[in-house]
């Protein structure tokens, strides 16, 4: 807990602040402090919906989309809440905000709610969401908490857009639903990669992009 | 009766192994997987907590929560069927702690070992994605029971099979890069490839 001169100093500061500290906040998690990447957090769900886009960017927008919200919850009664049961009370949050989700995905994009089947559930247990709630939002105000959320959440996205771009393109042929691979190709002996749609394409793939991106920003485990 | 539920068992242990086919429990299976005493206990229990969890979400759901399953308390219209993620975990929750505290009562030795593992389970994906599977593919008592026991059996196989890999990678002369999630990753990508090689099996 906080103590109580802290949390004065917090309170007084302005609401809603811009400056380079918040902006890191939502640029940081792209690379540098990526969730999947580096922090090696929410991998399953990051696998399992990639191998089209549609289903992924809907997929990256439904676990930003309660990231926000459940940080910003948090954040919001963070100070209410008793250290020994804080899990069971994050989770319930969590939980509410993906049926949330889970409901208007299927008013409104039913077949990619379908075609996404237990995954929107299991946002529950992804654990950048739990992550995210316990490391920053249970110590921060709501708005850099939301900051917080949005990045973790975009840097999530972005793999799972490119994991996603990747699959579907070498294992058929087609970006977002359409034919990208001209059929001139396919007469001429190009196959679709079969390997890419299966699940150890997935595994193979984003093992390939940690180490592309690891190289890249120089991190590296012992 | 008994072909098809050993079948089940066969096809959720090894064609669609619940970490190599599903990706769930993914998070556990990198974090835990690097010694193989450790990769044994969480595997044990994760098949101990699989197996009780399973058949109460599914009595849950059947008597609860599903379109018109409230039809032996006199609403037949009601469909709680919403409430599914927030219950389920509810359910796992407490299942988690129940599991603790009989372990601990009864099994101290069992309980000492896993120790720490135990309130991990309740956040293992592995867990609410076989609940949330065994409602979408509408199985029944038995075969929830066999399903969930079965499926944590494949899941503490490839933990278990990882774990010793990694032991040997580590005498490995991997790329900086790659070192840690990234070799790992592929290892398992190989493995899940191995695991494809039981598609054809049909009991």
């Amino acid at each position: 807990m906080s103590s109580p001169a802290t949390e004065i100093k917090a309170d007084s500061a302005p609401m809603f602040v811009w400056n380079k500290k918040t902006k890191a906040l939502i640029t940081d998690p792209f690379l540098d402090d990526n969730p999947i990447t580096v922090q090696v957090l929410g991998i399953c769900s990051a696998l399992a919906v990639t191998v089209q886009l549609n289903t992924s960017l809907v997929m990256a927008a439904a676990v930003t989309a309660v990231i926000c919200s459940s940080n910003v919850t948090i954040s919001m009664v963070r100070n209410l809440i008793p250290p020994q049961i804080r899990i069971i009370v994050q989770l319930s949050i969590i939980a509410s905000m993906v049926i949330v989700v889970d409901q208007v995905l299927q008013a409104f994009l039913y077949d990619i709610s379908k075609a996404l089947s237990v995954f929107v559930g299991l946002i529950i247990t992804n654990c950048i969401i739990m992550g995210r709630a316990e490391a920053y939002a249970m110590a921060n105000p709501p708005w850099q908490s939301f900051l917080d959320g949005l990045g973790n959440g975009l840097g999530y996205g972005a793999i799972l857009v490119t994991v996603a771009f990747f699959r579907e393109l070498f294992g058929s042929g087609s970006l977002f639903g359409f034919q990208v691979v001209p059929e001139a190709a396919y007469d001429a002996g190009y196959e679709n990669m079969g390997l890419m749609v299966l699940a150890p394409g997935a595994f193979i793939l984003l093992g390939l992009l940690i180490w592309a991106q690891r190289s890249y920003t120089g991190f590296s485990e012992a | 009766m008994i072909e098809e539920l050993l079948s089940l068992a066969v096809r959720s242990i090894f064609v669609e192994n619940i970490l190599l086919a599903s990706f769930l429990g993914m998070c556990s299976f990198l974090a835990c997987s690097k010694k193989v005493e450790t990769a044994v206990g969480l595997g044990l229990a994760v098949v101990f907590v699989l197996t009780i969890t399973s058949p109460v979400t599914w009595a849950l759901n059947e008597f609860l929560l599903k379109d018109g399953a409230l039809y032996w308390l006199g609403m037949p219209d009601v469909d709680l069927s919403f409430l599914g993620f927030i219950s389920f975990i509810a359910v796992i929750a407490a299942m988690v702690q129940l599991v603790e505290m009989i372990m601990d009562k009864h099994t101290p030795g069992l309980y000492a070992q896993l120790g720490i593992f135990l309130p991990l389970i309740a956040v293992n994906c592995a867990i609410l994605g076989t609940s949330l599977f065994l409602v979408e593919r509408e199985y029944g008592f038995i075969e929830s029971t066999v399903f969930g026991f079965s499926s944590g059996i494949g899941w503490a196989l490839a933990i278990i099979a990882m774990s010793a890999i990694r032991y040997k990678v580590r005498y490995s002369n991997v790329p900086k890069g790659l070192r840690g999630l990234g070799i790992t990753m592929l290892t398992t990508g190989l493995m899940a490839i191995a695991f494809m090689a039981f598609a054809g099996i049909q009991l």
